[in-house]
């Protein structure tokens, strides 16, 4: 589902974000990437949406190989790739409809479509009573689900979350968590970041550990461990 | 192509819900496009009605060929068919001898001495053509025809013609005067145009730089770029009708109600009546390219300003 080979991404002589990183992800696989502030979890995830591109070595995503992509082709990759980020990125001037909906009317969804779609993944994420709040009148786990169900409303394969639960309590963190796996029991590949230990000792699944640009350590069923 | 039409009501349906939700944002933006569009179409009408009271001056303004008694019918006829044909001449007016002798009394109706002297005599006044021409700048090209050899011996010696000494400078002063007030006019609106299009240019930059997030996180998404760009091109033209509407508004309030008070103010620098009468009779061609002129900048400049957040170029 997800191939990177021998992928580098270095911005200037001193700074590399990645260094020649091989990951290997099957479908309906959920996989953590840990990692300090700094270790290239988020240059690693902004390569996958195509928002970098790598300095050397090869990217593909759900059999997109990446060096054939053109830039107009861009916007057709990212709609085949849910993504959830950790300020959440909600458009502030639509209701949490809304939001939801712009994801299916980018592909031209009709509007039948949308309308029994949105509640639908509305209530996966349990915000279905808040459908015309607008994202300020919602708290940060609120909004957090908001953008989870933004990012799966197209049904993608993969759902790429950076640090989801980076600005929230405790008690909301664990609701997000809990929306991804269940995301995940459907079919959905996951890739989350996270640097919340209790989230990856809790959740037992494959743990990739990056520090300073390099995986150091790819385990399954493992603990955190830095 | 139904899916087409879907897209299409969806930008426009965004483009105007957005501008409701961002009035705090489209106010200014709105108070700033219908100031510059009031003050361009005020000076639009000022500058034509500034034009209006030139022409009038230079309608005034015509040079006087004054003949010989000795010339003859077939003469005068040929003389006159003659200069009429000039490009620069608008009228010819033949004043015989016996007008010009009963203007000359009833210009001079109090002066009995005067018109006793001119009774004493036999006529002392010549005959005369009264030349109009288009361009008061030109009127030395007349002269110049005027002043040909069969025509100069049909002319008074004495007088010849008006067009020369005092009477020439001071024309040619007016006419000059005339040209650089009418240059400075066009050349005063073109730089005042030019700079409102600048600050109006920046006023919606500064409205889209406030919603650049948006655009990035459409883009993340995966909105392709008129998408995104659409609905901000449609409050932007919104901007443009509301300011053409408003600005058109206020001139018309103030030509109709306020129109005395204005005459006043203007210090008849500005012949009012005939700014209002101006504006009324091209009211709608004025509705018109005022709508042209705030949709198009409205759409120019949003397109424009988007663009620098639209690049799909990843970074290397």
């Amino acid at each position: 589902m997800i191939l990177l080979d021998r992928v580098s991404k270095i911005y200037n002589r001193k700074s590399t974000a990645i260094e020649r990183i091989n990951l290997h992800i099957e479908p309906k696989e959920f996989v953590i990437v840990v990692g300090q502030s700094g270790a290239g979890k988020t240059t690693l995830l902004r390569l996958l949406t195509r928002e970098e591109k790598p300095t050397s070595g090869k990217i593909v995503v759900g059999g997109i190989d990446y060096d054939k992509l053109k830039d107009k082709d861009i916007p057709l990759l990212r709609r085949k790739i849910g993504v959830v980020f950790q300020d959440f990125k909600l458009l502030p001037n639509r209701t949490v409809f809304e939001n939801i909906a712009f994801a299916l009317e980018i592909v031209g969804a009709s509007t039948k479509e949308i309308n029994s779609t949105v509640p639908r993944v509305l209530e996966i994420v349990n915000l279905k009573n808040k459908s015309d709040n607008m994202p300020y009148e919602l708290s940060g786990g609120e909004r957090q689900r908001v953008a989870i169900a933004r990012a799966i409303v197209r049904q993608p394969k993969i759902l790429i979350a950076d640090e989801p639960t980076g600005n929230l309590d405790p008690k909301y963190a664990w609701d997000v968590i809990k929306v991804l796996e269940k995301i995940n029991r459907f079919g959905t590949t996951v890739l989350l970041t996270t640097h919340n230990q209790e989230i990856v000792n809790k959740l037992k699944r494959r743990v990739v550990t990056i520090e300073n640009g390099k995986i150091i350590s790819d385990r399954s069923n493992a603990s955190y461990r830095l | 192509m139904k899916r087409a039409w879907t897209t299409f009501y969806r930008v426009l349906k965004a483009g105007f819900v957005n501008f409701f939700r961002n009035l705090s944002l489209a106010l200014p933006a709105i108070s700033v496009m219908t100031v510059t569009l009031f003050t361009s179409l005020f000076l639009y009408i000022a500058n034509a009605t500034f034009s209006n009271t030139i022409n009038q001056i230079n309608n005034k303004i015509s040079i006087t060929v004054y003949l010989t008694d000795a010339i003859t019918q077939p003469q005068l006829k040929d003389f006159q068919k003659q200069v009429k044909e000039l490009a620069n001449v608008k009228t010819v007016e033949y004043v015989s001898k016996d007008e010009a002798l009963a203007i000359y009394k009833s210009e001079n109706a109090g002066n009995q001495n005067l018109l006793q002297a001119v009774d004493e005599t036999s006529n002392p006044l010549p005959a005369s053509l009264n030349v109009t021409p288009y361009d008061i700048n030109k009127i030395q090209d007349i002269k110049n025809f005027l002043n040909k050899k069969q025509f100069i011996k049909l002319q008074d010696p004495q007088l010849g013609t008006s067009y020369s000494g005092d009477r020439k400078q001071a024309i040619d002063r007016i006419a000059k005067a005339t040209t650089v007030m009418r240059e400075a006019g066009i050349g005063g609106i073109a730089i005042f145009a030019l700079v409102s299009a600048l600050i109006i240019f920046n006023t919606l930059k500064m409205a889209i730089f406030n919603r650049k997030d948006e655009i990035t996180i459409m883009r993340l998404l995966g909105a392709k770029p008129w998408f995104i760009r659409g609905p901000f091109v449609v409050e932007a033209a919104m901007y443009g009708f509301i300011s053409a509407i408003v600005s058109i508004g206020v001139i018309k309030v103030m030509f109709t109600i306020f129109s005395s008070s204005l005459q006043a103010s203007s210090l008849g620098l500005l012949d009012i009546g005939y700014a209002t009468k101006f504006f009324n009779d091209h009211f709608w061609i004025l509705l018109l390219a005022q709508l042209v002129v705030g949709l198009m900048l409205g759409i120019l400049f949003s397109i424009v300003a988007t663009a620098r957040y639209l690049k799909l170029r990843t970074s290397k």
